[in-house]
């Protein structure tokens, strides 16, 4: 087997103990590592062989699963999907994810994240229930579509940690989560929206996103929470119309 | 959390912005060439007039004016809270009181004509 | 273990002094301040057309000269700034379905811009600039 390439990495890792700091303070770190290595690698030679301490996220390494969200040199990303070929000679800062409160070292505290996709109720309210007897609710492929792409979210935290508008306002609901109650929305089997337009279309749900996009550009998956931000003004605008000028006031 | 009533002047930020995308470019155009001293023939008193005398001229200008301060206010409104200043209420009457002098304005001075 | 979580204070008025991204979209907001203040002008010109052709005549030779040209070169160059800008998000906030595809963003951008082009033409013509 071919000896792989080596190059010395150097990071610069935020670490913050809790029980011991005020505030966090940056750490150095210089590491040995193949050049076709990502920063989540480098992260786990130096806790195996320099220090134990430092304390991170990760679990699938190869952007999937969503736990390893970090910022790179200032930017948004997977570890596991952050190259060191596209950091080479410079030194490569990594700190916890942006716009969460940091637990300890690169570990954030998610708990806003979470409750927010609890509130949009992400599940299957269904149009037309039935019961199991009468057979599976059906869809074609093209009502799939409609949605398909926003079920992509890995619920991995990168857009909320580029998205200013949430770093300005964290009552913001967010773009996971609002792209999420839209892939609902958006399901032909689903009745929901109702529901759902109650929890987004206030001034902390969808109004709040004033179309910046950095959420789509950090995207690991291609969701485009940007765009389905966007879908859902223009929904809830219609909604707007039909409630305050017809008749009735509702659709 | 209530419903927002934002959509309204969202509606008119996006379609104030549509055709500002469109018309805003030429029509800087054509000013700029008014500041250059080579106005086009539009806009000697006889042609001006005449076009907004036309009811269509009018619906023009209307549009193209009010649509264009519906726009700009709301996204100042936005971006004014972006740039920190955060007493979102009080910027947004103000924004849209201007506009909205500004909208009675151009009917007013499109009646007189 | 006690937990202490720190949360990074963020400025409320730098923030987007901090990436080129946040600074390519505040220059796209920053737009409105020269739409606004030109729909301000065009208001302005329709008060004095409405006054007579006196009225008129002054406010015309007041807007001529190199503050007014610089001033309306920005108003043209924002102006073009917000334009492209908005053509190019325009397919994300509404996607065309057509069966199982979308219809891909270049032909919404394009036909955009085609509108953009034949709007403008006509303009010039009426405006007798062509």
């Amino acid at each position: 087997m071919t000896q792989l390439k080596q190059r010395l990495v150097q990071l610069e890792v935020l670490r913050y103990d809790p029980e011991k700091d005020t505030e966090p303070h940056f750490q150095k770190y210089e590491v040995m590592c193949p050049e076709e290595w990502v920063v989540l690698d480098a992260l786990n030679a130096v806790k195996e062989t320099i220090d134990p301490t430092l304390a991170y996220r990760w679990s699938c390494h190869m952007a999937v699963c969503g736990s390893c969200g970090m910022m790179v040199n200032g930017e948004p990303k997977l570890s596991c999907h952050a190259f060191l070929r596209d950091y080479v000679g410079m030194v490569i800062r990594v700190e916890p994810l942006a716009n969460f409160p940091i637990e300890r070292d690169l570990v954030t505290v998610a708990d806003d994240f979470i409750d927010k996709l609890k509130r949009v109720k992400p599940y299957l309210i269904p149009k037309d229930p039935k019961p199991i007897e009468q057979g599976e609710y059906k869809q074609t492929p093209a009502q799939l579509m409609k949605y398909r792409q926003f079920s992509m979210c890995i619920n991995c935290m990168l857009c909320y940690a580029a998205c200013p508008e949430y770093a300005l306002q964290p009552k913001f609901i967010g773009p996971a989560a609002i792209t999420l109650a839209h892939r609902y929305n958006q399901d032909s089997r689903d009745g929901g929206r109702d529901e759902r337009q109650e929890v987004i279309a206030t001034n902390e749900g969808v109004w709040e996103c004033s179309f910046v996009g950095a959420c789509s550009e950090v995207c690991p998956k291609a969701v485009d929470p940007a765009g389905a931000l966007q879908q859902v003004k223009v929904a809830s605008t219609i909604d707007w119309f039909k409630e305050h000028l017809l008749p009735g006031g509702s659709k | 959390m209530a419903k927002s009533n934002k959509p309204i002047f969202w509606s008119l930020f996006a379609a104030g912005g549509t055709l500002a995308a469109f018309l805003a470019p030429v029509l800087a155009l054509l000013f700029l060439m008014v500041a250059m001293g080579h106005a086009p023939a539009l806009f000697s008193y006889a042609n001006l007039h005449a076009f907004a005398a036309h009811w269509l001229g009018k619906a023009f200008l209307l549009g193209v004016i009010t649509l264009f301060l519906w726009h700009a206010a709301h996204r100042l409104r936005v971006t004014l809270h972006d740039f920190g200043l955060r007493q979102d209420a009080v910027v947004a009457v103000v924004v849209y009181t201007v506009a909205a002098i500004g909208t009675g304005l151009s009917v007013l001075y499109l009646l007189r004509i | 273990m006690s937990r202490k979580p720190f949360v990074r204070p963020v400025s409320k008025t730098g923030w987007w002094l901090k990436h080129p991204r946040y600074m390519r979209y505040m220059s796209r907001e920053v737009t409105c301040v020269f739409i606004g203040a030109f729909a301000l002008l065009m208001l302005c010109t329709l008060e004095r057309l409405s006054k007579g052709p006196e009225a008129y005549a002054s406010f015309i030779a007041a807007i001529q000269g190199p503050l007014s040209v610089l001033g309306l070169l920005l108003v043209l160059i924002f102006a073009v700034h917000n334009a492209t800008s908005w053509f190019n998000v325009t397919p994300k906030a509404l996607p065309v379905q057509i069966g199982e595809e979308f219809l891909a963003g270049k032909y919404i951008i394009g036909a955009h811009y085609a509108v953009w082009i034949v709007a403008s033409l006509v303009v010039l013509l009426l405006a007798g600039v062509i």
